[in-house]
């Protein structure tokens, strides 16, 4: 069990696939909420262990493909996913797919810190229990200083593990919830806006953690903050009306890009 | 009354109005709000009046239930009486019954006003032993059938004063009234009245109101909850036992796992509509279903529990979904997040936060279980029992009574004695029923406290 957490947590020759080749890889991706079409035909590469934003103004579909990407989309009712996204060349809707098993590689922070409502101890235990990643107490200890470390929160919490995660203040729980996704040592961190209840102190701590945490996780992240994107991430995607306008480098996205729309809404001329 | 948009009142241009000058559209605004504050306090007033009101009149009938007269005297279980046999078997001390033993008691009170040199003028014996409850030979005999190695002792008995004479020392018979009263006389109270003095008449706590079963009309004195309380007490832990987890695992299937589509619609509108349903009809269910149908036993306490279970049901399912919806869908979605299926994040997230909000709801279906009496009417739960049942799990079989059937069963008798009983009764249910508010209240306060 142990070693089966180090190997993916540190890198994993065999499995990890080259720079070249996509971790995630989105085909003709299609949502609809009832009789709204909310994601327009997208198709999206998304490279192992970088940073990817997506940015595009509010409701133009960038947090529901971002759900799609765990299957989180699942649980609403009316939302209906047409396409092909495949993780690893794995198509995670398959059929044979279980959600529960996806998410347990496909972690999520949200938008809003929602650690739960116990000791800052189980909400980072709770993800290893439930998965059986450690056979003895000491074990999940580990897990959980790992975990917290990695989330660069050790320090803060580690005398007062026994107390509520919900007493912490915002950045802290929003690391705490990041710690807690790290945690069940997934492949690829999804975020929603991770950033967007924090004051800039605690973005800044966030922002430096999601750079180290790209060592070893693919992460895709949602972002309304431009600079934060720019900051963060080697890939940014655009979205707008539900439609892909643009990938690229993030260099080139923020310099010269390819899309007058993309260059409008960076100027600020809409969204 | 609050007024949005004024129409036809241009605006006002503020710039240069001093702001120590009320306008009069303030001004308005301040008296309608001074109107709505004055009617919620007298509708707060109209409340508070109305409870104390309430509970003064229950509490000026009832308090004196729990006070007792009693007699004390010393009864010779004579030996010639009560087992002429003198083989001390119990099948034929059985053979004597209370009319055998009420000689005994007339004696001893003989005896005893002679020792005390206690005597009323114009009385015969007979007419100082109606001073005596008519259910003291029966103690005596139960006292006596329990243990028959008592016969031949001369034994010190607590005997219950008659009705009557009881009622004297609670106001609720004077020396005029008893002129009128065919079942007591002014020379018995004045008997009464010595015999205090004497030191053998005595008023104390009536812990008998609470353990005794119920008495027969012309024995009010002698009646108590005791049957009452169990079968009460029977019935909650059915309805507890039952409808928690159904209701609980009824709401957590409805409102997480099924399908949104009509036929949840309509089961959703149907238990609404139960819970709206007169509680008679759920009488009249478990008359028809359970004891016809199903061919359970009357007047049991299976059967009700199983009716108020039916009643208690809606309450809790609707109480269940309202928590469970009022847990922040951030913690599904954060169980979700870390690969928790479904019913792990149910049950390790999601339920631990509704559970105040479902116990408080729970406790207040078993509230309205406990105070409710029109379904325990027809499925014979206001027969008179003097049997206790047996304990659980037979006893939910055996006749019972409940708390609130046992107020109405003693408004409906004659002797205005019963009337001073039902109100102790209503004390008691209430007395219940706070208490279970407050384990709600406690309840609530631990689980909340778990952030």
């Amino acid at each position: 069990m142990m070693n089966n957490i180090s190997t993916t947590m540190t890198t994993t020759p065999t499995k990890a696939p080259a720079m070249n080749e996509p971790k995630i890889s989105a085909r003709n991706v299609q949502v609809y909420y009832g009789e709204k079409h909310a994601i327009k035909d997208v198709n999206i590469d998304i490279r192992p262990r970088s940073v990817t934003a997506f940015i595009g103004p509010s409701g133009c579909g960038k947090s529901t493909f971002l759900r799609c990407i765990n299957r989180m989309n699942d649980t609403i009712a009316n939302c209906r996913v047409e396409g092909n996204i495949s993780i690893d060349s794995e198509n995670i809707y398959d059929p044979k797919v279980d959600p529960v098993q996806l998410r347990a590689k496909v972690g999520m922070v949200f938008q809003k810190p929602n650690p739960f409502p116990k000791s800052i101890y189980e909400n980072v235990a709770y993800g290893p229990r439930i998965h059986g990643l450690a056979r003895k107490k000491s074990e999940l200890d580990d897990i959980v200083s790992s975990a917290l470390q990695k989330a660069g929160l050790w320090g803060e919490v580690k005398d007062r593990l026994d107390s509520p995660g919900t007493g912490l203040s915002g950045g802290q729980q929003q690391r705490l919830c990041i710690a807690r996704a790290v945690a069940v040592s997934p492949e690829v961190i999804l975020m929603d806006e991770p950033c967007s209840a924090l004051d800039p102190i605690a973005t800044a701590k966030v922002e430096e953690l999601i750079h180290e945490l790209r060592e070893n996780f693919t992460i895709v992240i949602v972002t309304h903050s431009m600079q934060q994107a720019a900051r963060v991430s080697q890939r940014t995607a655009m979205f707008h009306l539900g439609n892909l306008v643009e990938e690229n480098d993030t260099d080139k996205m923020f310099t010269n890009p390819d899309d007058q729309r993309t260059q409008d809404y960076i100027m600020g001329r809409f969204g | 009354m609050t007024d949005v948009t004024v129409f036809g009142n241009p605006a006002v241009p503020t710039k240069g109005k001093s702001l120590l000058a009320l306008d009069e559209r303030t001004r308005r605004r301040n008296n309608a709000e001074a109107r709505f504050r004055l009617m919620g306090k007298i509708a707060v007033a109209i409340g508070i009046v109305a409870l104390i009101g309430l509970l003064l009149s229950i509490l000026s009938n009832g308090l004196s239930s729990f006070q007792q007269t009693y007699i004390t005297l010393n009864v010779n279980l004579d030996a010639a009486v009560l087992d002429k046999a003198g083989d001390r078997k119990p099948e034929n001390i059985a053979k004597v019954s209370t009319f055998g033993y009420a000689p005994l008691i007339e004696k001893a009170l003989r005896d005893a006003m002679a020792q005390k040199g206690i005597a009323v003028d114009g009385m015969n014996a007979k007419a100082a032993a109606e001073l005596i409850s008519k259910e003291a030979p029966a103690d005596l005999r139960r006292f006596v059938l329990a243990d028959p190695s008592v016969i031949g002792q001369t034994h010190s008995f607590d005997l219950l004063a008659a009705g009557r004479i009881d009622g004297y020392y609670k106001g609720r018979v004077t020396m005029e009234s008893a002129k009128l009263d065919r079942n007591t006389s002014p020379e018995q109270l004045m008997l009464a009245d010595k015999l205090k003095e004497a030191g053998i008449l005595t008023t104390r706590f009536n812990w008998s109101f609470f353990t005794a079963p119920d008495a027969s009309d012309t024995r009010p004195e002698a009646a108590g909850l005791g049957i009452a309380v169990i079968g009460s007490a029977y019935m909650m832990l059915i309805v507890f036992v039952l409808s928690l987890p159904i209701g609980v695992a009824a709401s957590i299937y409805l409102e997480e796992f099924a399908p949104q589509n009509r036929f949840t619609d309509l089961i959703e509108v149907n238990i609404s509509n139960l819970a709206a349903v007169p509680s008679i009809v759920f009488g009249i269910l478990g008359l028809a279903v359970l004891i016809n149908f199903f061919g359970l036993p009357q007047s049991a306490p299976v059967v009700g529990g199983l009716v108020l279970t039916l009643m208690t049901l809606p309450t809790i399912i609707i109480a269940t979904r309202a928590a469970l919806k009022a847990v922040p869908p951030s913690i599904r979605d954060a169980a979700l997040g870390v690969g928790a299926s479904k019913m792990q994040s149910i049950f390790h997230h999601v339920l631990p936060l509704a559970m105040p909000g479902i116990l408080t709801g729970t406790i207040i279906g078993l509230a309205r279980a406990l105070g409710e009496t029109a379904p325990l009417l027809l499925i014979g739960m206001v027969a008179f029992v003097r049997e206790y049942p047996a304990g659980p799990p037979d006893g939910f079989f055996d006749p019972a009574s409940a708390l609130p059937v046992q107020v109405y069963n003693w408004t409906q008798r004659g002797d205005p004695a019963f009337v001073e009983r039902a109100s102790g009764a209503i004390i008691v249910l209430l007395v219940f029923l706070i208490l279970m508010n407050l384990v709600a209240i406690i309840l609530r306060r631990r689980f909340e406290r778990r952030w």
